[in-house]
C-alpha cells in the first residue's frame, strides 16, 4: 500500500530487463524516493566510480505518496553520482511523470550499464522495452516529447528526457519531464546521456492503493485545508509563484548580484513576479499567462509564460511564441540579477532554452556570471568568447550564451563545464560561487546566515532545497530567526535537513513545508503506508538518510575541507542593505553543527551515530 | 432543483485532484485512467480544461443502448446499470462527446453519475473550477461578469424615473 512494491531494473549494456520486489525492510527505514533510492544506490555502487562511466547507475524513484490524492503527491527523483559534483546526487521533479510511473506499477526504475547505441525506455504498464532512439538523438526535449507521443499514438504518454546539452557533455544537464519540469541539478541529465539513454516514456493504467482509505482521505483533506489557509501556500505561491521572493530577498539584502559582488540588484523589480503579471510597455500583454499545478498539487505555483513576439530574442522564431514554463525565482535570479540582466523577456527566453535543451538554469546562469567577471577582469576576451561581449547586464550576451551552451558550440563548450572548472581553467578559481563544484542559488549567505551553513553542508553541493532556512530567517516559518545572526543556526539547519529528507522521500513537494510540519505530514504517510509513521519516526528517517548520503560522500573522498564557502563570501563584506558590513559566518557554525550531528570535529559521522541510526 | 456540474476552465490548474477523487470514489483506488472526468492540457495555449458527461436531456448513449442498461434518475442523471450492460460499446459510438467509455477490466462501460448527488470531483477541486450547482442558473455568474463589462461607473446618473409615453 502506497508502494507498488515492484522495481524495474534495466541493464543497458546487455539490454536485459528484470523486475524485483521492493525491499520492504529498507522501505520501513528509508521510506521511498530520495531515501530509499539512495539506499539502493549506495549499496550497489562504489563511491569512487566515474560518474560518466558504465559502472555508475541512475535511479528514477517515486515516493509512497506519489500518485495519490495527498496534495503535491506527484514527485519523483533522479538519484546517481553527480557529473558536476562527483558527490551523491538527487534531483527532484514535479510535473506528471512521477505519478505515471506509479500508475504503470513501479516504485522505481534502476538503470545500469551503458547502451552501445542511443535508446529510449518505453514502459506501458508491465510491457517494458528498450527502443531505438537514433531519430531523436541530437534533438531537443520538446521534439523528443512530441516524437514519442506521435510514435506511440498516445498523447497520454509521459516523457522524461535529456536534451542536446546532456548529449554534448554539459556537466549540469538536466532530466526534463512534461516539457518544462526538471530534475535539474548536479548533472543527472549528463549521467543519463553518458549511458546513451535518451528518454523514458511511461503510460500507466493501474491504480495506487493506500493502507486505510478513510483515514487517508481524512488526513489529506485536513492537510489541504492547512495549505489553503496559509498565506504563502494559499495565496503567495499560486498568485506569484516562487518569484514572490524576488523583491523580498532583494530588500533583505541577500540577492546575489553580478557573481555575488553585490547583494542587491537595482533591476530586481523589473524581473519580479509583479513585473511578470504587469502589462508590457511593448505590446500591452502580460508575460505571465496562468499558473499550472504539478500532479496533485493544490498549491499550483508553476508559471506559464509567453515571450513578447517582438523581443529581439524571438524575432522571426515563431517556435518560441507559444506559452511554456515561465520563470521561477531561482531561474530568474540566476539568469537575471546574477548576470545583471534586467530584461524579463530575455530571461524568459533563456529559461525556455534551458528547458528545451535540458540545462540547469541555476548552474548555467551562475557560470555565465562567473565568465562575465572573467571577461570584465580582462582574463578572457572576445577571442575566447567567439566575439561575444560578455559584460554584466548584457541580455544579448546571455541569450547567445544559452543557445551556444545548449548546442555545445563555441564558447558554450566552456560554459558547459560549470563555473568551478571554467574559473580554474583560467586561473581564477575564487570567482566560482560553488560548494562541492555546484553553483549555489539565489540567497546570499551574508544576508541569510543559515543559508551559508546550508550550502556548505549540502550533500549534493551548493543547494537551497536541502534546508530552506529562508523560511525561518526571512518568512518567519515556523518561527522567525534573525537572518543576520549565526546563533542557533546549526540546530535550525540540522532540523530542516532531516525534515526535508523525509518530505522528499514521501513523494511530496518541499514547498508544502511553508505550511506543513511533520505533524501534518505524518498522518498522511501513516494512513497511506504500512508501518507506524509518527513525526518522530519521519525525523529519524530523515536523519538516517542525511548520514547515509554523507557517508557516501566521505567514501568518495569528500572531507570537512569541502564544507567551505567561496572566499568572497567569507572575506568581502556585503556593501549595501541590512547585511552591510557582514560576511558569511559559516566557520563559526560548522563545529557546533558537526557536534549536533554526532560527527567528529572533522565532519565524519562517529560509529556511535551510525549505529544509533542503524547504518 | 436540477443540479449539474458547472465547469469553469479559466480556474483550472491541471492538478488532477478531480481525476483522483473520481477514481477513488468509483474504483476504490487512485487511478486517473479510470476517471470519469478528465483534464485536458492545451500546453502551448496555457489552457487547462476539465471535461465530463453533461447528462444530456435526450441522451444518445441511452437511446443507442440495445439492452436498456442506461436509465434516467429523478435528477436527470444517466446511469449505467452494470448488471444489464453487455459491453457492446454502441453507446461509446453514439455519444458525440466521448464521455462514456469502455472499461476493459470489467467488460462494462463507465460514465459520470454525479456520485449519487455529491460529486467527488467538485468536492476535491481546490480552485472552484468544478462546482455543482442549479442547472437552470449555470450561466448566472457568466452573465453577471459580462453585465459588469457593459456598465461603466459613468452610467450612474442618479435616481431614474419612468419614461412618459
Amino acid at each position: 500500500m502506497g508502494w507498488t512494491r515492484k522495481i524495474l531494473r534495466v541493464d543497458l549494456s546487455s539490454g536485459k530487463i528484470t523486475t524485483e520486489p521492493l525491499n520492504m525492510d529498507w522501505a520501513m527505514q528509508y521510506l521511498g524516493q530520495r531515501g530509499l533510492a539512495t539506499k539502493y544506490f549506495t549499496e550497489e555502487v562504489d563511491a569512487n566510480v566515474d560518474p560518466l562511466g558504465p559502472e555508475n547507475k541512475i535511479i528514477y524513484a517515486t515516493g509512497p505518496l506519489t500518485g495519490t490524492m495527498a496534495s503535491t503527491g506527484g514527485r519523483y527523483s533522479v538519484i546517481t553520482k553527480g557529473a558536476l559534483t562527483n558527490a551523491i546526487a538527487c534531483s527532484n521533479s514535479g510535473g506528471y511523470f512521477g505519478a505515471e510511473m506509479k500508475f504503470a506499477g513501479w516504485d522505481m526504475v534502476i538503470v545500469e550499464g551503458r547502451s552501445e547505441k542511443p535508446v529510449y525506455l518505453s514502459i506501458i504498464d508491465d510491457k517494458v522495452e528498450l527502443l531505438d532512439a537514433s531519430e531523436i538523438w541530437g534533438t531537443s526535449v520538446w521534439n523528443t516529447d512530441a516524437w514519442i507521443k506521435t510514435k506511440h499514438q498516445d498523447p497520454q504518454t509521459r516523457v522524461a528526457t535529456i536534451g542536446v546539452a546532456a548529449e554534448n557533455g554539459v556537466l549540469y544537464a538536466a532530466v526534463v519531464n512534461d516539457l518544462h519540469r526538471a530534475a535539474g541539478r548536479s548533472g543527472v541529465g549528463t549521467v543519463m546521456g553518458s549511458k546513451n539513454l535518451k528518454a523514458i516514456a511511461i503510460r500507466g493504467t493501474g491504480g495506487v492503493k493506500v493502507k486505510d482509505g478513510r483515514a487517508f482521505m481524512k488526513a489529506t483533506t485536513a492537510a489541504k485545508k492547512v495549505l489553503v489557509d496559509n498565506a504563502v501556500t494559499g495565496e503567495g505561491l499560486p498568485m506569484y509563484g516562487t518569484q514572490v521572493l524576488m523583491n523580498v530577498i532583494n530588500e533583505a539584502g541577500a540577492l546575489p548580484t553580478r557573481n555575488s559582488r553585490d547583494v542587491q540588484f537595482e533591476g530586481a523589480h523589473d524581473i519580479s513576479a509583479e513585473a511578470m503579471a504587469a502589462p508590457r510597455g511593448s505590446d500591452g500583454e502580460t508575460n505571465l499567462q496562468t499558473n499550472q499545478a504539478c500532479f496533485g498539487s493544490t498549491i499550483a505555483c508553476g508559471r506559464i509564460s509567453k515571450i513578447d513576439t517582438k523581443h529581439f530574442s524571438v524575432q522571426n522564431k515563431p517556435e518560441y511564441w507559444h506559452a511554456s514554463g515561465g520563470l521561477e525565482y531561482e531561474a530568474a535570479w540566476a539568469l537575471g540579477s546574477n548576470t545583471g540582466v534586467d530584461d524579463l523577456e530575455a530571461l524568459t527566453y533563456a529559461n525556455f532554452i534551458c528547458n528545451e535543451q535540458g540545462l540547469d538554469p541555476i548552474s548555467f546562469g551562475a557560470t555565465v556570471s562567473a565568465a562575465m567577471e572573467l571577461y570584465e577582469d580582462g582574463v578572457i576576451s572576445t577571442e575566447n568568447t567567439g566575439g561575444i561581449e560578455l559584460k554584466f547586464g548584457s541580455a544579448e550576451a546571455l541569450t547567445k550564451c544559452v543557445e551556444l551552451t545548449g548546442l555545445g558550440e563555441g564558447f558554450g563548450k566552456e560554459l558547459g563545464m560549470g563555473s568551478a572548472r571554467l574559473t580554474a581553467k583560467y586561473g581564477r578559481p575564487e570567482l566560482s560561487m560553488t560548494c562541492k563544484s555546484q553553483e549555489f542559488p539565489a540567497y546570499d549567505p551574508r544576508g541569510i546566515q543559515g543559508m551559508g551553513l546550508t550550502y556548505a553542508t549540502s550533500n549534493r553541493g551548493g543547494c537551497h532545497l536541502r534546508s530552506y532556512t529562508v523560511s525561518s530567517e526571512i518568512l518567519g516559518i515556523p518561527e522567525k530567526t534573525d537572518p543576520l545572526s549565526t546563533d542557533g543556526k546549526p540546530a535550525l539547519v540540522k532540523a530542516f535537513q532531516d525534515a526535508t529528507a523525509a518530505v522528499d522521500s514521501a513523494g511530496l513537494c518541499v514547498f508544502t513545508t511553508f505550511a506543513w510540519t511533520l505533524d501534518d505530514i505524518a498522518p498522511q504517510v501513516d494512513a497511506g503506508c504500512e508501518g507506524d509513521w509518527t513525526p518522530e519516526k519521519l525525523l529519524e528517517t530523515g536523519e538516517r538518510i542525511w548520514n547515509m548520503e554523507r557517508m557516501f560522500n566521505h567514501r568518495a573522498g569528500f572531507t570537512a575541507e569541502d564544507d567551505k564557502l567561496p572566499e568572497r563570501l567569507m572575506k568581502d563584506a556585503a556593501k549595501t542593505g541590512p547585511a552591510k558590513g557582514l560576511t558569511a559566518g559559516v566557520e563559526k557554525m560548522l563545529p557546533e553543527y558537526y557536534e549536533l550531528r554526532g560527527w567528529t570535529p572533522d565532519g565524519v559521522p562517529t560509529n556511535e551515530t551510525l549505529s544509533r541510526l542503524a547504518l | 432543483m436540477l443540479k449539474a456540474l458547472d465547469i469553469d476552465p479559466g480556474k483550472c490548474t491541471s492538478c488532477k485532484q478531480c481525476e483522483m477523487a473520481c477514481s477513488y470514489e468509483n474504483e476504490g483506488e487512485f487511478n486517473v485512467s479510470k476517471s470519469r472526468i478528465r483534464v485536458f492540457d492545451f500546453h502551448t495555449e496555457a489552457r487547462f480544461v476539465p471535461y465530463t458527461c453533461t447528462q444530456c436531456a435526450e441522451a444518445w448513449c441511452q437511446q443507442a443502448c440495445p439492452v436498456n442498461a442506461i436509465t434516467t434518475d429523478h435528477m436527470g442523471v444517466k446511469i449505467v446499470h452494470s448488471n444489464i450492460c453487455v459491453g457492446c460499446k454502441v453507446c461509446t459510438i453514439a455519444c458525440p462527446f466521448g464521455t462514456i467509455n469502455y472499461n476493459a477490466s470489467t467488460g462494462k462501460v463507465i460514465k459520470c453519475d454525479l456520485c449519487g448527488g455529491e460529486p467527488a470531483c467538485a468536492d476535491a477541486c481546490p480552485t472552484g473550477a468544478i462546482t455543482f450547482s442549479d442547472v437552470e442558473q449555470a450561466g448566472y455568474d457568466k452573465m453577471k461578469q459580462w453585465a459588469t463589462a457593459t456598465a461603466s461607473p459613468t452610467d450612474v446618473s442618479g435616481p431614474n424615473t419612468p419614461v412618459k409615453q
